[in-house]
């Protein structure tokens, strides 16, 4: 249980430290800290099972269906990155109070800080490789977030773009990667994957497996050709560089390589994919370094050059290699995040870290100054050191690569290059910042030291170094060991920690880095006049470029598709539409099926006719819109006969009762519109839109024909047998809708619902003045409301309210319900408004529609519910007889007060739809309506 | 009568078809209004025909399949819903442009110039 608390509590930190935010900088640090010092002690019980090797594991299934669990494994491995995170993570908390000022939004940044270190103990100890993509991902967002924490700095946004681009876009790759490498395990699990190394190499799919999980390691960890990211994201504030960019972030990509060693590693993909990337970061990052006149820049590309190192390390594929990898990892971690710390002090106590212009520190700040030329001198591989260490078992692992021919020469000498130009920028660092005569105008002058609790922490990562340096094997000794041992997966070869192995060539190469790098800085004038002859290329500009360049191509494709134009997409929809669809149905086979042609009968033949043609003419006379209107509804109504004719009472009626309201509201709608089309598309285009309107009906045609000639079997013999005995209904259309599918009608209520709303809001506040007359000469009629049609209108209501009650009754056991009652309802209310008039009517129907609808959703959702009281699932119904005099037996049915939620539900939709068109007109009050003409 | 019917549905989606592609919000309601007509026969149909089998228990020798029926039903209210939600929309595209072309103002986005022919206004 401790694994997925070290995960969480600093998420909790995260959401808790902001409290203390009023407290003032140090009462937030402290409570920062309280998350890492919980882990610490919840891991320590752990170590001696980690110690033997072993492993801790907590798994709780998440959606197991897709193979992701809430999965923690803690390994020598995974332990060693937490320990760097949890210590590092706090140092850099005590760091950060002293270097945030006052002012500045220090619960954000802790706040940050905490997640970012809950993201990456995600990574580390995730058994899960999706759960890990999770945090990976999230480590990603953070980062963003800490690069640009100076918000108002356009470098500082520009530079946290960059990064998340190119690892976000490692991210993505990487979860292609993960899930191919899943697909072939059958299993996401960290211990599946791992046992599985075989397999995996060899499948067919594995180079491109390798390929994208590399992606991802690759841009994570800052690796050539993705590693511009890196140096631009030193636009965060100092403590973020040495956490997340020299400690943890950037070692993500490592530790992804050292997790999937025993399962990717050792084939000849990975060794050429890994140790060539490495080897040219290695080069690149060490050579541009040299020439940075920033500070931090410095230190940037030298932890690109190192992440190469250790890159390289890993692509080696020898089991001493990775041993030396894992401890570079350490080593890096503690002199490159002192080295950003006391950047950052230099930077916080003089104002600038131009290297130009910050000389001489020596004098003003001896103990700083101490303190970064002892983790400088790590850096360069200077004996007695931690970097010394893990950069003699480099040299000698480069040595010892069997590559053919001339090529075994040539990791020797890019490692000694390497560390030439290493020695050469940490002497940059030490000379020109601490000697080198005077400051040169400094906005902070004079600068002193830092206050004292600044200072503490690379005290420690210092010491740290010095400890490693001189006495490994007790130091470092047992959790190399047990890092090594699972990252290796369990045989750990013979090496051997200490300072001096004697003369070898690996001292020899050592020697000739040392010397040559001074001696590289004692001409760097040279080198600089060298360099300043090509043109330094700023991969800000570039990317940027690039990402304009891809933007505005996007803009401009999404422009050319996207034009505005509904016409436009129409045509294009219904063009794929025929498109796609042509093939498929082509291969079925159009014709006419088993089951054959039955007769048509006489009435049924003069009916389609008239069909027919109306709907033809609505078409061909569309543009006189009333006429185009009146043909609608003419085929409507015969739509509604046809239910009727094919044995659908219930759609019949259903049919009938929409088609009024919907032609009611057409003409509501036509009021306020132009009452015609005028003639806009060439001759050329309506041939088209003809053409391909014949091809769609064409289409539909041999479909419909294809399929109802086909036999066919049908799921409705249980809806039949069961509607009586189960539903207690003999309409089994009904049952359907309130009992077996009850759920689906509860959703379509829903979606009525939204509709009618959505209806209101946007026309809540939109006025529409009627043209004067209907546009052809002829003013409206100004008898408003006739008197015939009010003196019918008015008892129609009851007449019509008793129709629909009998009709919503029945509806259980004979054609009716809910729907149709609703509708003949709402018909009937829509007849007086036309009649008689909105405000009259309005007058006197006192509820809101809103209401209504609101009502008949809580009366449906009830009647589902109340199954839930007897231990049933949702809108399970029931039923029973109830015997009264007079009336006799009777049966109620639960579904019952469902179908009234429909039924009022529909009321509500149907008449606030209408009523919000009605009220549109600023004279509502004496509109005319047209159907009175 | 299968033939009679796929002639219906196919003249529903045709005349649909090409009102759909028409420039002003109106035709397009109409052609939309055709084509869910069509769409629920067909859907109605995939139940085939039947003459005198009402699926109400009791009442037929055979039953017609009440499934699609259910569907239709909602599917013709849901439908109803959808036509008076984008009448509403067209109106407020007439209220808010003073116009009532499909693409909002008429030529104002649209790249390629389309009026050949003034609207006779």
């Amino acid at each position: 249980m401790s694994l997925p608390l070290v995960v969480l509590l600093p998420f909790l930190g995260a959401i808790a430290a902001p409290l203390f935010a009023q407290g003032g900088r140090t009462a937030i640090a402290i409570a920062s800290s309280v998350p890492a010092l919980i882990a610490l002690a919840a891991l320590y019980p752990h170590w001696p099972v980690l110690a033997d090797g072993g492993v801790v594991r907590f798994h709780q299934d998440w959606l197991p269906a897709i193979g992701i669990a809430v999965s923690f494994r803690l390994d020598g491995l995974s332990l060693l990155f937490a320990l760097l995170i949890l210590v590092i993570g706090l140092l850099i908390i005590l760091y950060a109070r002293y270097y945030l000022k006052p002012k500045e939004n220090v619960a954000k940044f802790y706040a940050l800080l905490l997640c970012f270190k809950g993201a990456m103990l995600g990574i580390v100890m995730s058994g899960n490789l999706l759960l890990m993509l999770v945090f990976w991902e999230l480590t990603s967002l953070v980062s963003f977030l800490l690069i640009s924490f100076w918000t108002h700095k356009q470098d500082a946004r520009r530079g946290a773009r960059m990064a998340l681009a190119v690892t976000g876009g490692g991210g993505l790759a990487l979860l292609a990667g993960i899930l191919l490498i899943g697909r072939m395990v059958g299993s996401y699990e960290l211990d599946d994957v791992l046992a599985a190394g075989e397999l995996i190499q060899g499948h067919a799919l594995y180079p491109i497996a390798l390929t994208l999980v590399l992606l991802g390691a690759f841009t994570k960890s800052a690796q050539f050709p993705f590693h511009f990211w890196l140096p631009h994201a030193m636009q965060a504030p100092t403590p973020v560089s040495a956490y997340l960019h020299s400690a943890t972030m950037v070692k993500a990509g490592v530790f992804l390589m050292a997790r999937l060693y025993p399962v990717l590693a050792g084939t000849e993909q990975w060794f050429y994919m890994v140790s060539f990337t490495g080897m040219a970061t290695l080069l690149l990052g060490a050579y541009v370094a040299m020439f940075k006149h920033d500070l931090k820049g410095l230190l940037a590309h030298s932890t690109v050059s190192h992440l190469g190192l250790i890159t390289l390390l890993f692509g080696m594929g020898t089991q001493l290699a990775a041993v030396a990898a894992v401890f570079h990892v350490i080593n890096h971690a503690t002199f490159k995040a002192s080295l950003f710390m006391a950047a950052g002090i230099i930077d916080h106590e003089t104002g600038t870290r131009d290297m130009r212009r910050i000389n001489g520190l020596w004098r003003y700040m001896p103990h700083t100054a101490t303190l970064a030329m002892v983790a400088a001198s790590s850096m360069a591989g200077v004996p007695l050191l931690n970097g010394f260490l893990s950069k003699e078992m480099f040299f000698a692992e480069s040595l010892a690569l069997n590559l053919p021919g001339l090529w075994a020469w040539l990791p020797p000498i890019v490692a000694t290059l390497a560390g030439i130009f290493a020695v050469a920028y940490s002497a940059r660092f030490i000379h020109d910042v601490f000697f080198n005569g005077k400051p040169v105008d400094l906005p902070i002058y004079p600068p002193h030291e830092p206050p004292r609790y600044m200072k503490i922490p690379v005290e420690i990562l210092v010491f740290a170094c010095v400890m490693v340096g001189m006495f490994p094997a007790v130091s470092i000794g047992p959790l190399l060991y047990a890092a090594a041992s699972a990252t290796l997966g369990g045989d750990v070869p013979e090496y051997h920690l200490a300072v001096v192995h004697g003369f070898n060539l690996p001292l020899l190469m050592s020697f000739v880095a040392f010397f040559g790098g001074l001696l590289m800085y004692s001409q760097r004038q040279r080198f600089f006049d060298f360099h300043a002859r090509f043109r330094e290329i700023d991969e800000k500009a570039v990317f940027e470029a690039v990402v304009s360049r891809v933007s505005s191509v996007a803009h401009s494709l999404t422009g050319r598709i996207e034009n505005g134009s509904l016409q436009r997409y129409l045509l294009l929809l219904l063009i794929s539409v025929i498109a796609v669809t042509l093939a498929p149905l082509l291969d079925l086979g159009l014709f006419i099926g088993e089951r054959g042609l039955s007769p048509v009968d006489a009435p049924t033949a003069i009916a389609a006719a008239v069909m027919i043609l109306a709907s033809v003419l609505t078409a061909v006379l569309h543009r006189e819109r009333f006429y185009a209107l009146t043909l609608l509804s003419v085929v409507g109504l015969i739509v509604a006969l046809a239910f009727a004719r094919f044995s659908a009472p219930d759609l019949a009626m259903t049919q009938l009762s929409v088609e009024v309201v919907t032609i009611v509201l057409l003409m509501l709608a036509l009021y306020y519109m132009p009452s015609w089309t005028p003639l806009e598309s060439r001759r050329s285009q309506r041939v088209r839109d003809v053409a391909i309107a014949l091809l769609a009906g064409v289409g539909m045609t041999l479909v419909t024909l294809a399929m109802l000639t086909q036999p066919f079997s049908s799921i409705s013999d249980f809806f039949l047998e069961n509607s009586k005995p189960g539903g207690g209904g003999t309409n089994v259309v009904n049952v359907i809708l309130v009992d077996f599918r009850g759920f689906d009608t509860l959703g379509e209520i829903t979606v009525l619902a939204i509709a009618a709303l959505g209806i209101y809001a946007m026309l809540k506040d939109t006025a529409l003045t009627p043209p004067p007359g209907d546009g052809l000469g002829h003013p409206w009629t100004r008898d408003a409301h006739p008197l015939m049609l009010k003196q019918i209108a008015r008892p129609m209501l009851p007449l019509a309210l008793l129709v629909s009650v009998f009709i919503f009754l029945r509806g259980h056991n004979l054609p009716g319900g809910g729907f149709i009652a609703g509708l003949i309802t709402s018909v009937a209310l829509i007849l007086q408004y036309i009649a008689s008039g909105m405000v009259w009517t309005q007058a006197r129907i006192a509820v809101k529609y809103h209401n209504v609808i609101g009502v008949g959703l809580v009366f449906a959702v009830i009647a589902g519910a109340g199954s839930l009281a007897f231990g049933y699932p949702f809108l399970t119904s029931t039923f029973g007889y109830i015997t009264w005099p007079v009336v006799g037996t009777f049966e109620v049915a639960s579904a019952m007060v469902f179908d009234l939620g429909v039924y009022l539900t529909v009321i509500g939709a149907t008449l606030l739809a209408l009523v919000s068109i009605g009220r549109l007109s600023p004279h509502s009050a004496i509109k005319p309506k047209r159907e009175g003409t | 009568m299968e033939l009679v019917f796929a002639l219906i549905i196919g003249t529903l989606t045709a005349s649909g078809v090409y009102l759909l592609l028409r420039a002003r919000t109106f035709p397009v309601v109409v052609g939309l209004t055709l084509i869910s007509y069509a769409v629920n026969l067909f859907l109605f149909a995939t139940g085939r025909l039947s003459t005198g089998a009402q699926p109400v228990i009791g009442s037929a020798d055979t039953y017609a399949d009440p499934l699609p029926q259910a569907l239709v039903l909602t599917a013709i209210v849901i439908g109803f819903a959808m036509t008076a939600f984008v009448v509403v929309l067209s109106l407020r595209n007439l209220a808010d442009n003073e116009d009532d072309h499909v693409d909002g103002h008429q030529g104002s986005r649209i790249p390629q110039p389309k009026s050949e022919e003034v609207p006779r206004q």
